[in-house]
């Protein structure tokens, strides 16, 4: 059984359509892409995985239940997620952000706290020197590989990302892509990855889909996304080119 | 300075605090609630900013006439000058909380939202906390409106210190006239100074 399935989900607002007629399997530790350009649905369809959206048409499964049949809590303290925003709480330090969904968990403070420790340690942040900051407190990288952490911290089954690296200067962008795929290595998580940047969802992905003004162009691991021959899929791969 | 005319401006300070604690209660007890409805149910939000902002507009003198006859909260005395206090206070209250809770960035509500926060644990660990100075702001100007407006209580025997101003008026006695601005000029200033200290303090980062 696939971890997440889209069926033949359709989204509309107010009548224009943002997703047509999607299907696609995601199993368990894989890391899939959703590789599309601005507007394609990649966002919608990745709301559409934890709730914050429902499906006009279609169903999403998780674990082989719709999510119209998951109570959103439970569905969402489930599966990590990590915005391009980061999002952040300003008003909490460091060690509140990642132990936001353990507290509302009911874990102890010193589970949190050794939680906590053990995942700035991941993300390459001493955890003495970063524990009692604040966001404001940070620079845009060090910010997300909070993010990051904040994502993992419940040890959820799924991980979602909505374009996580896109704010980032160029070098820093590149360690947090190999952070993530160490981090994949240690924790072995089902992500879904949504990205515009064709040599990111190369580098990060198991497997990529191609998202083509809503509707799946295609689906294929990184090698064979290289001889794809759809227009869409060229398109993108003269990216990688120059 | 006489020391009966002292001891009157005490009492009657005493008593123009008491109206505007009071009105300011109330105010922060039905505004700030309401606001947060808001937030919620954006259908109710020309109904009710559109109620608030009436009631502003409406001159005080005139607003009192309009309560005087009105049965339970209408009538002579310190309970419709009370009443008329709050109507004023509201808008500010209300509009802040609006404000500062919509004004949380975007990004941290859906983070929240996302990793399966209740409404209410959005609203008292996120927007709460963040739009505090923001609500803080609202009431500080209401209350130093508030204090201002209090002084027109007199007129309908609420008290207060524009019983002073009322008389001097009267009377063409300069030093009444003072006797009740002054003190409602201090009073207005301690309160702006104290309130906007609390604020700054209600500052989460």
């Amino acid at each position: 059984m696939a971890l997440v399935e889209f069926r033949g989900v359709s989204y509309e607002i107010a009548g224009k359509p943002i997703l047509l007629d999607l299907s696609l399997r995601i199993e368990a530790g894989e890391t899939l892409v959703l590789l599309g350009r601005s507007g394609s649905g990649k966002t919608t369809a990745l709301k559409m995985i934890n709730g914050m959206l429902f499906p006009t048409r279609g169903q999403v499964l998780v674990d082989g239940k719709p999510t119209t049949e998951w109570d959103p809590i439970r569905l969402r303290r489930r599966m990590g997620y990590v915005i391009q925003e980061v999002g952040l709480f300003p008003h909490f330090t460091v060690r509140d952000n990642i132990g936001l969904v353990p507290k509302l968990e009911g874990w102890t403070p010193a589970d949190i706290d050794n939680r906590v420790d053990l995942l700035l340690e991941k993300v390459g942040m001493p955890p003495t020197d970063f524990r009692t900051r604040y966001p404001r407190q940070l620079s845009g990288g060090q910010r997300q590989r909070v993010g990051v952490a904040r994502a993992l911290a419940a040890d959820p089954p799924v991980l979602l990302f909505d374009e996580p690296f896109g704010a980032l200067d160029p070098v820093t962008r590149l360690e947090l892509q190999q952070q993530f795929l160490a981090l994949q290595r240690d924790f072995k998580k089902t992500s879904i990855f949504v990205t515009h940047d064709v040599r990111e969802a190369m580098h990060l992905g198991s497997n990529i889909a191609l998202l083509d003004r809503g509707r799946l162009d295609f689906v294929a691991p990184p090698l064979e996304f290289r001889n794809a021959v759809s227009q869409e899929a060229r398109a993108f791969l003269a990216c990688l080119e120059n | 300075m006489r020391s009966d005319l002292l001891e009157e401006i005490l009492r009657l300070s005493a008593d123009h605090l008491l109206l505007v604690v009071n009105a300011m209660v109330v105010a922060i007890a039905i505004g700030v609630p309401l606001g947060i409805f808001l937030t919620r149910r954006p259908k109710a939000r020309p109904w009710l900013l559109g109620f608030a902002n009436i009631m502003q507009t409406i001159p005080s003198l005139a607003l009192l006439g309009f309560l005087i006859p009105i049965p339970f909260i209408g009538g002579i005395g310190k309970r419709t000058a009370i009443v008329a206090l709050v109507l004023y206070a509201l808008l500010p209250i209300l509009r802040n909380t609006f404000v500062g809770i919509l004004g949380v960035e975007a990004a941290v509500c859906e983070s929240a939202v996302a990793m399966g926060m209740t409404d209410s644990q959005l609203l008292r660990q996120v927007q709460l906390p963040l739009a505090a100075p923001t609500i803080m702001a609202g009431i500080r100007v209401a209350t130093v409106t508030t204090i201002g407006t209090a002084t027109i209580a007199a007129i309908i025997g609420g008290g207060g210190l524009g019983v002073f101003i009322f008389r001097g008026v009267a009377s063409l006695d300069t030093v009444q006239i003072l006797a009740g601005a002054v003190p409602a000029a201090l009073i207005a200033l301690a309160a702006d100074g104290g309130l906007g200290w609390v604020e700054r303090k209600l500052s989460p980062v």
